[in-house]
């Protein structure tokens, strides 16, 4: 059992932060062990944010030493950047492990994240012009503070809960997962997919790469495959539906489009809210209700049913 | 109707067979299906009682609808619900209650006896293993709306989720609006009146029970049958939707019957009683 969220604000910039902390805190009981944020901020041309990890969380109790490893990592990172020409403009560290780049890059957006991946320990969580990534353990609170995550303005944003059933509790296997190598793409995930391995070797023949053994993964890379293949956003989600096996619902969002899709069972929750310039998604009703305390019409999609919404 | 029973025609199943002796009973709209229990608070439903939900807990609602029924309270309005869960579940009294607003998950569960009414939507699993009473809903549900329900009357007039009356053992759900796939999975006894349209796998695996469709059928599933409506089922249904001022918009006589084909499960004319005399 996991819990997800999304909300956009058609038309306009609102403060998307605190309402998905919100949100997202009240959907704990449905997952305490990590919380994950995909932000959509306002973009601004030919600048990219880069949200990246040099380590886990839980590797900062292995001494002193994983200190140096960091910085090493995070220096590599650095020189990689440089010598494919992306020209930092802004660099914030969250947590020790952890960072935040603004930056100006016209080249190959896959070879970047394969080079900086290709260095021990980095993992990029997302790139985009308007995505800002961020997951860690805890709950939705202690993550927005940890990362200043309240005062963020946007127009549309996912998060995730997480009850980890089938791999670890780590930043890794925590939600959401941007949809490597598109800038500005991710899922939130609940649910079970009973052909992720069948499905994620195909994927890897294709060139995919997966940081995780997490079956929610597979759902950003098939995304991604679709539209590698030029298939927009709806399109790619109706095929999902069809070649997805298990039982599942799943958010995804671009830097314009809020997605919604829900397996032929309808066997995971999900509860809706759509309003002439608001749509809240929440596997429980009461995550709306945190930022709508008024009553409000809500009401389940149907089984198969996928739903897209403009920014 | 030919489309949606290819799944019934694969098995062989394209005729009403009630091979075995059926375990539906056909009371009348009017008749009293309520029993109280022994130990039941004895309520005055004039003595009228509300509070506000926002600040409580769903423990503290339902301590505080306790409470008040003890006090001899018969009917109770519950202010913002906002969405919380278990509300209103255990109530074994009669009681008249109103949730001015909507509930979360598993709302009015194992309740025997009250008079529900809410005014907003329900989340998943509401009125689970409701034995007797009304639970009525102004606007949606979420999935497995009345699961193994046994008794009473549940209605939404708007639309449900799905598997709707998933293992229900009796009652009858009413839905004003459409239901979702799986709507009468394994049911086993009861009716299920559906006036819009079904989803796909309508009455998987049932045991027993009817369930009544006015809109169109996504398609039907396993040893779910069409049968054939009759002058006693058109006059209950007539009655029974009367009561909650909902009409499909077809038309009671429009209205078609689905029921096991009892093929799947192994039946037989004995009840538990005569099966022990035989073994």
């Amino acid at each position: 059992m996991c819990g997800i969220a999304g909300l956009i604000h058609r038309g306009n910039s609102s403060d998307i932060g605190a309402e998905m902390t919100s949100m997202l805190q009240s959907l704990k009981h449905r997952g305490p062990d990590s919380t994950g944020f995909a932000l959509y901020g306002n973009a601004t041309p030919d600048q990219y944010v880069l949200r990246f990890k040099a380590a886990e969380q839980e590797d900062m109790d292995k001494g002193f030493g994983m200190q140096d490893i960091i910085r090493k990592r995070k220096q590599q990172a650095d020189a990689r950047l440089a010598e494919l020409g992306a020209s930092i403009e802004v660099a914030d560290s969250a947590t020790e492990y952890s960072w935040r780049y603004v930056f100006r890059f016209s080249g190959n957006m896959r070879n970047l994240a394969d080079y900086l991946e290709d260095i021990d320990g980095v993992e990029i969580l997302s790139i985009g012009k308007a995505l800002e990534l961020v997951k860690d353990l805890g709950d939705a609170e202690t993550v927005s503070d940890q990362y200043s995550l309240r005062s963020f303005q946007g127009t549309h944003a996912i998060g995730h809960t997480r009850m980890a059933t089938e791999s670890d509790v780590d930043i890794r296997s925590a939600h959401p997962y941007w949809a490597y190598p598109f800038s500005d793409v991710s899922v939130v995930h609940n649910g079970q997919l009973t052909n992720y391995w069948t499905l994620r070797r195909e994927m890897e023949r294709r060139g995919h790469r997966f940081m995780s053994n997490c079956d929610s993964e597979l759902i950003a890379v098939f995304i991604a495959d679709c539209m590698a293949d030029n298939e927009d956003l709806e399109s790619a989600m109706i095929r999902s539906v069809d070649e997805l096996d298990g039982v599942f619902t799943y958010l995804v969002a671009t830097s314009d489009q809020l997605g919604m899709a829900k397996d032929v069972m309808a066997a995971k929750p999900m509860v809706l809210y759509e309003s002439d310039d608001f749509v809240g998604l929440a596997s429980e009703e009461v995550a709306i209700r945190s930022i709508f305390p008024n009553e409000i019409e809500t009401w389940d999609p149907y089984h198969g049913e996928v739903k897209v919404w403009q920014a | 109707m030919a489309s949606i029973m290819h799944k019934s025609h694969d098995m062989g199943l394209h005729t009403e067979q009630l091979a075995g002796r059926t375990q539906q009973r056909f009371f009348s709209a009017s008749e009293e299906e309520n029993y109280t229990y022994p130990w039941s608070f004895d309520v005055d439903f004039e003595n009228h009682a509300e509070f506000d939900a926002e600040p409580m807990s769903s423990t503290e609602v339902n301590l505080k609808i306790r409470e008040l029924m003890q006090q001899g309270v018969g009917s109770i309005t519950v202010n913002n619900p906002q969405a919380k869960h278990a509300l209103g579940v255990g109530i074994l009294n009669r009681l008249k209650l109103n949730f001015a607003g909507s509930l979360g998950y598993f709302g009015c569960g194992l309740i025997d006896g009250p008079n529900i009414h809410i005014s907003g939507r329900v989340g998943w699993s509401c009125a689970e293993n409701m034995m007797a009473g009304t639970v009525l809903i102004e606007q949606n549900a979420g999935s497995t709306f009345g699961a193994a329900m046994r008794g009473g009357d549940l209605i939404c007039r708007g639309d449900v989720g799905s598997r709707t009356g998933i293992d229900q053992k009796g009652g009858t759900i009413i839905i004003g609006g459409r239901s979702g796939a799986f709507s009468g999975f394994m049911m086993q006894r009861g009716r299920m009146v559906i006036c819009g349209d079904a989803g796909k796998n309508l009455g998987d695996s049932m045991y027993d029970g009817t369930i009544y469709v006015g809109g169109e059928v996504e398609d039907l599933g396993v040893d779910c049958v069409p049968g054939e409506m009759t002058e006693n089922e058109l006059k209950w249904l007539t009655d029974k939707l009367g009561m909650y001022d909902i009409e499909p918009v077809c038309g009671i006589s429009n209205m078609k019957k689905f029921v096991a084909g009892k093929q799947l499960w192994n039946y037989d004319n004995l009840e538990p009683t005569e099966k022990k005399l035989v073994l």
